[in-house]
């Protein structure tokens, strides 16, 4: 691995690799550098089309780290992921994507990750996107979440963009049985003219089966973000989704909420908020001694914290 | 010194300020009262330059900062608690304060300045300045945070609202210690006869004007009989 190498592994990763209890490094298509051990193992797909990543039944604190990092220009890539969680493990999983483009074509990642967590399983999930790189190819990045929860399992995923990917297409559908609890926290900085969609589909199968689902998005210059969430409630479950964004500049937000209950027990919330900074939250910063430039950066970094 | 020359102030076509002069020595509390309406939270919003005056001018301390802003203001020691505490998502308790402070400041800093204001700090710091908290709480996070910029002149719009279980003889005593810590000018925009009781100088706002200034005792026997008080001087309440 060279230096921008290690600089996209960085900026994808909050663990340092080397203290993952597993890991699997995929660099321009290719699997790079792999550790396991005997609990969570990684095998590549026979049509080597990804990988798949066992956890054995009741393993505790397992960190998976499942990076990819692109730097060859003009290269598209497709990854099938398959996360198989055993019965009462508890793992944290880091799977983030870094491209460096820079030529002028452009550099595609399609990450699609499928999670199956059997019974009482826990998984955290965390999920970062990064772009660099001077070239005018763009940085594309279309991830895919599919996730199936057996009784009892949780699921928190905290998925964050902040930073250089010029279009995203984020799809997350996720399907919950009996006494399943999904979280998901998603960050997302766009600008110049990026472009970022990002769409929910959540079935809500089991009784108390719930959802909670916050994004937070600032779009600047002139990009573009839309956010559509779908909950379906077919049992005695709750939901929230909460969609809040800052708009700056000529940047536009949409937000399109549908929650559908089939169930006279299914408690399905949605909230959606889009404006600007507000002038009240402005002054006050500035009344504690900020220019409103840095009362600006304050607010969206502390709401993109 | 604060010194107010000559401030109008117009909006919807209404004169809410008209022509006010004031001068605000150190070291003294004073408050503004008057019926709803009288233009109060405009004067003291217009001083921490949140509102811009059609005329006059302000001078602080022999600096006329008519046309500076906000935090240039804030720069010169000028301090404002708010009568809707502004909320924020992401933004925790402890990062307020490290903002108000200007400095890095330890988490037992932070909770001093918290239980100051009547808050088990330990609870507070890490909690998001968000509508989680209730009103009460919020406020008197907002008044921690310009207790703790340890201003030359601070600015309380009606700081007694939404105060909750917290008593006024708190409230008070935050006053006490900010003047005695600053020795500066304590400015205090409220209705409510207990705080109206402890000011060196009552300023008596009505209709945008100046109707009188005075010492608390001379102030308190015109307030509670001019018949003002029942067109709608929340004292009665």
């Amino acid at each position: 691995m060279n230096k921008t190498d290690e600089k996209l592994l960085n900026n994808v990763l909050d663990n340092d690799i080397q203290e993952a209890d597993s890991y699997n490094i995929r660099k321009n298509g290719k699997s790079i550098d792999r550790k396991t051990n005997p609990y969570i193992d990684i095998i590549s797909k026979e049509d080597g089309s990804g990988i798949d990543i066992y956890v054995k039944e009741n393993t505790l604190f397992g960190i998976i780290d499942i990076p990819v990092i692109i730097t060859e220009s003009g290269l598209k890539d497709i990854v099938y992921n398959d996360f198989h969680i055993g019965k009462n493990s508890n793992v944290i999983i880091v799977a983030g994507c870094g491209i460096h483009n820079n030529d002028k074509h452009d550099s595609v990642h399609d990450g699609i990750h499928r999670f199956y967590l059997e019974e009482n399983s826990k998984v955290k999930y965390i999920e970062k996107h990064y772009g660099s790189g001077k070239g005018k190819g763009k940085r594309i990045l279309n991830p895919v979440t599919e996730i199936e929860m057996k009784k009892g399992s949780i699921m928190t995923m905290d998925s964050t963009q902040i930073k250089g990917v010029d279009s995203t297409l984020r799809v997350t559908k996720a399907v919950l049985d009996e006494d399943t609890t999904l979280v998901v926290n998603e960050k997302i900085l766009t600008h110049n003219k990026q472009y970022a969609k990002t769409d929910f589909v959540v079935t809500l199968n089991g009784k108390n089966a719930s959802c909670h689902v916050t994004s937070r998005s600032v779009a600047t210059d002139e990009s573009y973000q839309e956010f559509t969430s779908n909950i379906v409630g077919n049992n005695k479950s709750f939901a929230h989704v909460e969609c809040d964004a800052i708009i700056q500049d000529k940047a536009s937000v949409k937000a399109i909420p549908e929650i559908y209950a089939n169930d006279i027990d299914a408690n399905l919330i949605h909230e959606a908020a889009i404006g600007k900074i507000a002038g009240a939250q402005l002054m006050k910063l500035m009344s504690l001694g900020l220019s409103e430039k840095e009362a600006e950066e304050t607010i969206i970094n502390g709401f993109l914290k | 010194m604060l010194e107010l020359i000559d401030i109008s102030f117009k909006r919807d076509n209404k004169q809410i300020l008209d022509k006010i002069n004031l001068k605000l020595d150190e070291n003294k509390f004073y408050v503004i009262t008057g019926p709803n309406g009288s233009g109060k939270s405009s004067l003291a919003k217009i001083v921490m330059g949140i509102e811009k005056p059609d005329s006059g001018k302000i001078i602080f301390n022999g600096v006329d900062i008519t046309d500076k802003s906000i935090d240039e203001r804030a720069k010169l020691g000028i301090s404002f608690a708010f009568q809707q505490p502004v909320s924020f998502k992401g933004l925790t308790v402890y990062d307020l304060l490290k903002i108000a402070v200007n400095k890095e400041i330890t988490r037992n800093n932070a909770c001093d300045i918290l239980s100051k204001v009547g808050l088990c700090a330990l609870n507070y710091v890490d909690r998001e300045v968000n509508n989680s908290l209730s009103g009460g709480e919020l406020k008197r996070i907002e008044i921690a945070s310009v207790m703790a910029r340890n201003p030359k002149l601070a600015i309380f719009d009606e700081p007694e609202a939404g105060i909750d279980l917290w008593s006024f003889q708190n409230l008070t005593n935050v006053f006490k210690q900010i003047q005695e810590q600053s020795k500066g000018i304590t400015l205090v925009i409220s209705h409510q006869e207990r705080i109206l009781n402890i000011a060196d100088q009552i300023i008596l706002l009505e209709d945008g004007k100046i109707k009188k200034v005075g010492s608390k005792n001379i102030m308190m026997n015109i307030i509670f009989k001019e018949e003002t008080c029942c067109k709608g001087v929340n004292i009665c309440e």
